[in-house]
Order: C-alpha cells, then sequence, then structure tokens
C-alpha cells in the first residue's frame, strides 16, 4: 500500500508538471494570437520567460528562506539532542546527507524543508513543535520534512511558483497591450479570437489551481515516504492530529513561504482548489490505511 | 546483384555487433550497480558496528555509576556484564551479534528500570547523561538495522531478478541475509490509535 501510493503519487506530479508547461505555452501563444494572429512568437516568448525566472529562483538560498521565517541554525547536538538525532537518523534513512537544522521561536507547532537538492538540504522547526510533540511524533515529522528532501520537491515547488508568477506577468502585458494594440482583424478566427482572450484572462488562477495541485500531491507523497522511512504511520498521523488541531497560526511565517511547511502555518480557511495543503483529515486516513 | 548481397552481408554484421556491444555494456553497468549495493550493504552494516562499539565502550562507566547506588542489584549488573561480553566474539555472524546485541538490550532495560527504586541514582548526574547517550545510541542501531536491512533486500532483488542475476551469478555476488528484529521492538511500533473515524 505504502509503496502503491508512492508510485501513484509520483505519476500523478509528471502529469501535472507536463500540463503545467503545455499550459504556459498555451497562454504565451494566445498572446501574440490576439496581437498579430501567430502563436509562435509567444511561445518562445513564454518558454525564455519561463525558464529565466525559474533559473534566478532555484538560484536563491536556503539562508534568504531562514531569514525570512527568523530562524536560527543548530550546528550540533548538545542542546537538542533528541532533535538532532531524529534528522540524522532520518537522513541516514533516507541515504541523504545530513540536512542543516535550524529553529524558530514560535510556540505554534510546525516544520518545513528547503534546499533545491539533497546536498543543500535544511529543515527548520518551530520550539512549539518541540514542546507539543512526544519523541515518536517529532521524528514523523521530520521524516515528512527528510522525504521532502529527497524527493526533490523543494525543486518541483519553486519551478511552480516560478511558472505562476511567469503566467502572472504574461497575462498582464498581453492584457495592457491588448488595450493599447490597433491591430487588423485579419487571419484570426472568430472562435479562436474568443478562446484566447478567455485563456489570456483567467490565466493567473489556473495556474494558481495547478501549482497548489502540485503541492497537495507532494504532500501526499511525503508522508507516504515518510513511513517508509520510520514504519511508523501512527507517529505521523498523531503529530497531523495535535498540530492540525492548533488554531493558533505561525506568527513568524512570512506569507511566501507558507506553502512549504509541513501544515498551513497561517490556518487559513480557503477552499479546497486553492489550498497548499490537503485536508489534515485525508492525510491522517491514508496514513491508517497504509 | 552482388552488391545486393554485399550490402546484406555488411548489414548482418552491423546488427552482430550491435547486438554484442548491446550485451557488453548491460554486463558492464550490472556489474557495476551490484558493486553499487554491496557496498552500501556493507557501509550499512558499519554504521550499525560504530554504534555497537560506542555502546560496548559506554557500558563499563554504566555499570561503576549505578554499583555506587545499588549493590545489592548484582545480579542484573552481572547480566548486563556478561551480555557485553557476548559481543565481542568475533567469530559470530551478524546475526548473532544481533542476537546478543537484543540481550544486551534487555538486560539494560532492566538496570535502567533500577532508577525508580534508587532515586539517589536517578538523580544522579552522571547516570542521566549516560542514560541519554545510551538511548540515543539504541535509537540509531534500531534505524541502522531498518537501513541494512532495506538494503539487503534492494540487493537480494538485483541478484534475483534478469538480467542481473546472470552477472551475479558468474562473479559470484551472494545474497545476504537480513536481520531479525525483536519481537518486543516490533510490539513497541504498534501504536494505539483511538479515534472514531476508522473508515
Amino acid at each position: 500500500m505504502m509503496y502503491k501510493q508512492i508510485e501513484r503519487n509520483k505519476r500523478h506530479t509528471v502529469f501535472i508538471v507536463a500540463g503545467f508547461i503545455v499550459f504556459v505555452l498555451a497562454v504565451g501563444a494566445a498572446i501574440t494570437y490576439l496581437m498579430a494572429g501567430e502563436i509562435f512568437t509567444g511561445m518562445i516568448l513564454a518558454l525564455v520567460l519561463g525558464g529565466a525566472y525559474t533559473a534566478m529562483m532555484l538560484m536563491s538560498s536556503t539562508n534568504v528562506v531562514m531569514r525570512m521565517n527568523h530562524a536560527h541554525e543548530v550546528k550540533d547536538g548538545s542542546e537538542h539532542r533528541r532533535l538532532w538525532d531524529a534528522v540524522g537518523n532520518m537522513a541516514m534513512v533516507a541515504r541523504i546527507p545530513r540536512p542543516r537544522l535550524f529553529i524558530i521561536k514560535d510556540s505554534s507547532p510546525n516544520a518545513f524543508a528547503t534546499g533545491t537538492s539533497p546536498e543543500k538540504g535544511a529543515v527548520a522547526v518551530t520550539t512549539g513543535l518541540l514542546d507539543q510533540l512526544n519523541h515518536e511524533e517529532m521524528e514523523g515529522v521530520i521524516a515528512h520534512e527528510v522525504a521532502h528532501i529527497r524527493n526533490y520537491d523543494i525543486r518541483l515547488s519553486t519551478i511552480a511558483v516560478a511558472l505562476v508568477s511567469v503566467v502572472a506577468i504574461i497575462s498582464d502585458l498581453g492584457i495592457r497591450m491588448l488595450f493599447f494594440s490597433r491591430g487588423g482583424n485579419n487571419n484570426k478566427h472568430p472562435i479562436m479570437l474568443i478562446f484566447a482572450l478567455v485563456l489570456v484572462i483567467i490565466a493567473p488562477l489556473v495556474a494558481m489551481m495547478i501549482r497548489m495541485a502540485i503541492s497537495r500531491k507532494r504532500e501526499y507523497l511525503a508522508d507516504a515516504s515518510a513511513v517508509e522511512l520510520t514504519r511508523n504511520p501512527g507517529g505521523l498521523a498523531q503529530a497531523l492530529e495535535k498540530i492540525t488541531g492548533v488554531s493558533q497560526p505561525v506568527s513568524e511565517a512570512s506569507g511566501a513561504s507558507a506553502s512549504i511547511y509541513f501544515a498551513d502555518p497561517l490556518k487559513r480557511k480557503t477552499a479546497q482548489l486553492f489550498s497548499s495543503h490537503p485536508p489534515p483529515k485525508e492525510r491522517i486516513k491514508r496514513l491508517y490505511n497504509m | 546483384m552482388e552488391t545486393g548481397l554485399g550490402v546484406g552481408i555488411l548489414i548482418f554484421f552491423i546488427v552482430i555487433i550491435i547486438g554484442v556491444a548491446g550485451l557488453v555494456i548491460t554486463w558492464f553497468t550490472s556489474y557495476n550497480r551490484l558493486v553499487k549495493y554491496r557496498n552500501w550493504v556493507e557501509e550499512a552494516w558499519a554504521q550499525i558496528d560504530v554504534q555497537l562499539k560506542r555502546r560496548y565502550d559506554l557500558i563499563p562507566n554504566l555499570v561503576e555509576t549505578v554499583k555506587g547506588y545499588a549493590q545489592h542489584e548484582q545480579e542484573t549488573l552481572t547480566q548486563v556484564i556478561e551480555a557485553r561480553n557476548q559481543m565481542n566474539n568475533p567469530d559470530n555472524s551478524r546475526n548473532e551479534q544481533m542476537a546478543a546485541n537484543n540481550q544486551l538490550e534487555s538486560a539494560m532495560g532492566r538496570l535502567f528500570a533500577l532508577r525508580e527504586a534508587y532515586p539517589d541514582l536517578k538523580a544522579n548526574q552522571n547516570f542521566q547523561q549516560l542514560q541519554e547517550e545510551l538511548t540515543s545510541t539504541e535509537n540509531k542501531i534500531a534505524y541502522s538495522r531498518q537501513l541494512y536491512n532495506s538494503t539487503v533486500m534492494e540487493y537480494n532483488t538485483k541478484i534475483q531478478s534478469i538480467p542481473t542475476n546472470f552477472v551475479a551469478g558468474v562473479h559470484n555476488f551472494i545474497q545476504q541475509e537480513m536481520l531479525e528484529t525483536p519481537e518486543e521492538q516490533r510490539e513497541n511500533v504498534k501504536v494505539d490509535f483511538n479515534t472514531g473515524d476508522r473508515s
């Protein structure tokens, strides 16, 4: 069951990412179609812009993310022995180098991981998590974060965020240009025209939805991989129950990095289509089914 | 006519060459993969070994500390020392070593239980530190053992599956035994779920 869940999650991600790239290209094509009746310029524009933006985002370092969330680094096992050991053990079983470890002074229990590859991995936990979770639950959360690092989820979600931004930029540009362009409407099909127009207008919304779908899929995957590491679904499930039962948000969390947390740190009430995490009830149910 | 025949022979040879090259490449990659997994298995064992040695070194100190507070518990202390000495037999197989390790673990469990009967021992700074240390090594041993077993499983699967099994047969890659997990540890992993909704 565990391995099946892992396989299925990976398959879904591939589909979604492929769809995302096609979507970005389509938006680019729609823009130049509306303006000049041809699609290749827009596609190339979207490709170049998307590539450049993604590369730029992937360059941004662990230290920046940690500063944004007011985290300080723990360098050795002298102060938080059990946490330090848990991170080392999980990394060992996952066969990745030990990630750097950060602590955030905040009473709301939560955690996140960052680093675009396992060599640059880092895990951050709040003091609330250390205080409120027992050893087993804490290990479950750490395993979930280590799984994110091992599965290259951080790279994936960074790419998704970059593509969302690119779509927003292109669509915005396109709408402005349409306002000012007085191009002739020759060689354009009216139905295609309407289709292109609608696509450009709803693009940012759709991109956001795709990004969140990826994020949710990877949460399920990280849960399943975490169980592969700890062989103990109960610890993680209990941790989820405890963490999502707390209604107080993480005050140190920056909105920009909300989607990388173990559970939604801002405790928002949003529609399922736009939430970065799957409903905790469903996550817990799947854990008990392993 | 003749040129047609020549081309035919040429194509035939090219196909043969490509086939042989494909076989050779497959052989090389299979061999390298087997070596990688074998090294992983050894590395995982080394992880366990390091922790076992570490604990072996810590125990005399622990025994000395407990002796100072609980002389009447000679039996428990002796059991721990004996179990520790068992660990040091060089011709033990890996599974025998782990069996000795499990015995040592349960003897140590009894030793740590003594602190309830001796409040002074419980309050002793040195004892607390040793207990923390030993709990940490025990945890590491459990996870190293898990890594070892999953690595051995992958390695054995490779040895059994086509085409790697031919390579393994020729170059003498032998399947490894998994380490047995003691019963009580499996018990520990079972968590009591008391949620109403189990649909």
